[in-house]
């Protein structure tokens, strides 16, 4: 028979498939437009969407990077084995800390062990009342107030008077004088802390960097050491000029313990990568659904077009059947065919929605974050979407039976 | 009847299409087509005569018998071996033409060898020759879209010649042409028979019929009649 070999050169190989995928695409421009534009704007929302959650992830770190470029936190370091501090805060460590050049504020905070404290708005113990959990008692030097950048909702910070007198006064977080009932403070409401009456003076309204804060008692520091046994300083919190940091995290520690300046660990309040990386991981899996679920309606639409487009081929098929092509030549001839769509796709998908990250980006002064992996990756998907769509149509096209197709026209 | 091995021979194939009730389209056709014949299958419409051009074209499978071709049972061969002979020892000529309308002339002729296992370095040249052939050389950069009916044909013509194929196989080769242009291209399917070319019509124009040596007329998916032109006439005209 025909039993003699082809030279591989001369058979229909990949190159043929792929050629005649090529020159099989224009024949029907419409078809071809609408295919390419689904998958487009599958790959195009997926590429859209991944770079508004890295922008936006960018913009919300770059805030807290430049909060935390001008932050410094000291505190005593640590004993590894046993976790004990290795040196004291001096009580006047903000005062010490201001005298360094760079030093814009300086403040101490120290939490209390409020589990043990009995905190109220009124003297009374009422049976009937629903408990609560007692808010947080935190003790601050006045300077922490300018550290945090905080504001009030009304009244006034602890001040320096305060401070000095170890006055029995507060500022409620925001968090703590809604649990405590107090909304005004002009009526010199007063809350109980272990039967020690304390003329709340302020609401706390924001304090970025120690959000905590919303849901605690502040009181002065020196209160805090003379009536409510506070034994340490806590940590000592500095906003230093933008710059300033080697300088002051240098010189900080001697300023604190000339003697023995190694026993206090130096930081940056905020790691912004972590934070950035975390932001942008919870957003990105988010985002990323949404685009894979505009990517798998494009898959479908081209599949459903590509169905459409076999039944129309079916006499070119029985022709290519009856010239000699096989099943799988056939079938793969398909496949490459939404394979190409499905890259021409992903590729002006990845270009459309670069754009559109870029424009929204400019049109709001912000900088466009995209990481080019994923346009790659987004173009390969667009390839892969695309291929995979025509799997069952080239499986329909590759069993299509040539002798009743010939009766259809090409 | 030749002591050559014949180029082509059913052996009591029956084709049966499954439905309710069952089609009993080819039933028990013997047939042997020896090289260079030139071979009419004639018949009304249902008589099974597509069914048997489809079977002697590796297009459709028997239900029963055997089928040599080239001296190969093709009736054992699977999928991939039926494409390659297919390809390599048979050429089509269908009556709605079956061009890619957006291929030139040229490039529709060249897909003719395409699967056929022909050397690259010679397709084009056979392509050329085979246009020769059939007079379109000057039309070969046209569509398919701005010939006639009759060039169409011619083109589908040199689009089976360009493989080099044992058996040229036509079904109703000139159903969608003119008389005129239908004499036209019998002439040129005459030609190829001239030049030792096995020919196989399927028809139910006895004027298409009247040019082979030999003429099968199908009824009710038997073979009624085998023979020379007149006798099958009188058959069709009971």
């Amino acid at each position: 028979m025909t039993d003699h070999v082809v030279p591989r050169r001369d058979r229909f190989g990949a190159q043929d498939v792929l050629t005649e995928a090529v020159r099989g695409l224009p024949g029907r421009p419409g078809r071809l437009l609408l295919a390419v534009l689904t998958v487009t704007l599958g790959v195009g929302s997926l590429v859209a969407t991944l770079g508004f959650a890295q922008t936006g992830a960018h913009q919300v770190a770059a805030r807290f990077d430049a909060f935390a470029s001008t932050r410094l936190v000291a505190a005593p370091a640590k004993n590894i084995q046993d976790d004990h501090d290795l040196a004291v805060m001096p009580w006047d460590s903000d005062e010490r800390a201001l005298r360094l050049n760079g030093v814009v504020a300086a403040g101490l905070i120290c939490e209390l062990d409020s589990k043990t404290m009995v905190i109220k708005a009124v003297p009374l113990n009422d049976p009937e009342a629903i408990p609560l959990a007692p808010p947080a008692v935190v003790a601050v030097t006045p300077g922490l107030f300018s550290v945090v950048d905080a504001s009030l909702v009304e009244g006034t910070f602890i001040n320096a008077f305060h401070q000095e007198n170890a006055e029995l006064v507060a500022v409620l977080g925001a968090n703590a004088a809604t649990t405590l009932g107090i909304t005004r403070v002009d009526n010199q409401p007063a809350i109980f802390i272990n039967n020690f009456s304390l003329t709340v003076i302020g609401i706390l309204d924001t304090a970025s960097y120690h959000p905590e804060l919303q849901d605690a008692v502040i009181i002065p520091l020196s209160s805090a050491r003379n009536w409510f046994g506070l034994g340490t300083a806590g940590q000592l919190d500095l906003d230093i000029s933008l710059g300033a940091g080697d300088l002051v995290a240098s010189q900080l520690p001697t300023m604190l313990n000339p003697n023995d300046p190694s026993g206090y660990a130096i930081t940056k309040p905020v790691a912004a990568s972590v934070i950035r990386s975390q932001l942008s991981g919870d957003v990105d899996a988010l985002f990323l659904g949404f685009g894979l679920i505009a990517l798998v309606i494009g898959s479908l639409t081209t599949a459903a077009i590509t169905s459409l487009a076999v039944m129309e081929r079916r006499g070119e098929i029985g022709l290519r059947r009856a010239l000699g092509a096989t099943r799988g030549q056939i079938g793969a001839q398909f496949l490459t065919e939404t394979g190409i769509i499905g890259l021409l796709g992903g590729l002006l998908g990845a270009a459309g929605g670069v754009l559109v990250v870029v424009g929204v980006c400019a049109a709001n002064s912000w900088t466009p974050i995209l990481d080019v992996r994923i346009t790659v990756a987004a173009t390969l998907l667009g390839l892969v979407a695309g291929t995979t769509a025509g799997v069952l149509p080239a499986i329909k096209a590759a069993r299509t039976e040539p002798a009743t197709t010939l009766q259809a026209g090409t | 009847m030749s002591s050559a091995p014949p180029v082509a021979q059913l052996r009591h194939v029956v084709r049966v299409f499954a439905g309710t009730p069952p089609v009993l389209a080819v039933n028990d056709v013997s047939l042997r087509v020896e090289a260079g014949d030139y071979l009419a299958i004639m018949g009304v419409s249902g008589s099974g005569k597509s069914t048997l051009l489809n079977l002697l074209g590796l297009l459709d499978r028997p239900t029963s018998g055997s089928y040599e071709l080239g001296g190969v049972d093709s009736t054992t061969l699977g999928e991939r071996q039926r494409c390659q002979l297919r390809g390599t020892m048979l050429g089509f000529v269908f009556q709605s033409f079956h061009l890619l309308p957006d291929r030139t002339v040229l490039e529709n002729v060249l897909l003719g060898m395409a699967y056929s296992g022909v050397e690259r370095s010679m397709r084009m040249r056979r392509a050329q020759q085979a246009l020769a052939q059939v007079s379109m050389t000057h039309r070969a950069g046209f569509h398919p879209t701005t010939l006639s009916g009759g060039e169409r044909q011619r083109v589908a013509i040199a689009r089976a010649l360009a493989a080099r194929p044992k058996i040229l196989l036509a079904d109703e080769p000139t159903g969608n042409l003119d008389q005129n242009t239908s004499d036209e291209i019998m002439d040129v399917i005459g030609e190829l028979r001239d030049h030792g070319l096995t020919l196989v019509v399927v028809t139910h124009d006895q004027q298409v019929a009247a040019r082979a040596d030999r003429i099968v007329a199908m009824r009710d998916g038997r073979i009624d009649t085998e023979g020379v032109f007149a006798p099958v006439l009188d058959v069709h005209h009971d």
